[in-house]
């Protein structure tokens, strides 16, 4: 499964590992070099930098044709943003924001972003633990509604930009990169 | 109109001001508290010193009641998730974002927003527009600085193709005296006829410029009004 995590914090860091060891193809999108020293030396994916909320950025990344979107990056807007042009402009299925506003995180889940929130898990988590009912904030929620009421839902943004089709440009770019280089995106 | 302004950097802070001044009901978010404060000495008590991002303080700003809301910050995404909540979560029938980085315009477009205004889209156009396609190059001052070298690229709708030099009506005190031709130099005598893309060069007065222009070039006023 070909796996773009926008956001190179502890939790971007610590997924790509996780599903790097388990054989996934893990691109990883962060705007500072640093982070990527989360990384372990062991990692076989492709380490980019450059902003997430860039267009141009994920395509040179090579994010097209991804099976599954991450945006974990700590600005909830900033991965709402990054989000949608996956969904929009590059067409990617799956798609999780993270978005610690609870406020937030439902309302973009009706708009068609699955989202993840901080907040309501670790609530939940703590309630659980304690033994005192659930919050009703919800950690985890999937897609519900779309994100362009404006228009009938079919069709994305850019019809050049479809999901699936992988330009040869893109595979030849992530041959390119050392396993577990960073590469100037 | 009651208009909910968010972002009080110069633009929200101006357009809050005006909006006050031409009689509307203004509320206006900033986040950052000194500078909410700052403004808030300044406007009065209309100035909520939260994220309007956070959808909690926008419904405590009113935005459930806003007829317009323009998210006016510096950041793309923080005016894109302000519009989409107004939008979707308060029913806002307007939104006008700020997009900085005008590739992002089809994308707010493509989401919903209203209205977008595109600082960088809008300076860019009127850069585009300033700089004259037909001009004369300035290539060095002579002597004490009364004579100029000058080259003028004969492009299409110049007066001069076609013509021969001597029959070019050039102001006393300036010469041309070569052409540049697909990158080879040779001298302009009085039958040699022009051709487009030719590169003329002349010696000529500064105040001789003028009528140059007109000659090689063409009459400014109309190629501004083509």
């Amino acid at each position: 499964v070909k796996i773009v995590i926008v956001g190179c914090g502890r939790v971007g860091a610590s997924a790509a590992e996780l599903w790097d060891v388990a054989g996934h193809e893990v691109i990883v999108i962060d705007i500072s070099t640093r982070s990527f020293e989360r990384l372990p030396s062991s990692f076989q994916g492709v380490a980019v930098r450059g902003d997430g909320t860039d267009e141009d950025v994920l395509r040179r990344a090579g994010a097209e044709g991804a099976d599954l979107f991450l945006a974990l990056t700590e600005g909830d807007n900033r991965n709402v943003m990054a989000a949608q042009l996956a969904t929009e402009a590059l067409g990617i299925e799956r798609v999780i924001a993270k978005i610690n506003d609870p406020v937030r995180s439902k309302a973009y889940a009706e708009l068609g972003i699955a989202t993840v929130c901080r907040t309501g898990l670790m609530i939940d988590a703590m309630n659980e633990f304690l033994g005192f009912p659930p919050s009703g904030l919800a950690g985890m929620l999937g897609a519900s509604g779309h994100s362009h009421p404006t228009h009938d839902g079919a069709g994305h943004l850019a019809p050049g930009g479809g999901g699936g089709s992988s330009s040869p440009s893109h595979i030849h770019a992530r041959d390119e990169a050392a396993p577990g280089a960073a590469v100037e995106a | 109109v009651f208009v909910l302004v968010v972002g009080g950097g110069k633009v929200g802070y101006y357009l809050a001001k005006e909006l006050i001044d031409s009689g509307h009901e203004v509320a206006l978010m900033e986040k950052d508290p000194t500078r909410a404060r700052q403004i808030a000495d300044e406007i009065g008590s209309i100035v909520i010193g939260h994220d309007g991002c956070e959808g909690k303080y926008l419904g405590e700003a009113g935005c459930n009641r806003a007829d317009v809301v323009a998210a006016v910050t510096g950041d793309d995404e923080d005016n894109l998730v302000i519009c989409q909540m107004a939008k979707h979560h308060f029913d806002v029938p307007r939104t006008i974002a700020r997009v900085n980085n005008p590739k992002n315009e089809a994308l707010f477009r493509h989401l919903g927003v209203d209205e977008l205004i595109s600082p960088t889209r809008m300076i860019l156009g009127s850069i585009e527009q300033d700089i004259p396609v037909h001009e004369l190059l300035h290539l060095a001052a002579l002597g004490e600085g009364e004579l100029e070298l000058i080259e003028a690229r004969l492009q299409p709708g110049s007066p001069a193709i076609g013509k021969a030099t001597r029959d070019l009506d050039i102001p006393e005190g300036c010469s041309l005296f070569a052409v540049i031709r697909d990158g080879v130099a040779s001298s302009l005598r009085p039958d040699s006829v022009l051709r487009e893309g030719d590169k003329v060069i002349a010696i000529g007065k500064t105040e001789c410029e003028a009528m140059l222009h007109l000659q090689l070039i063409g009459d400014p006023t109309a190629a501004s009004a083509s």
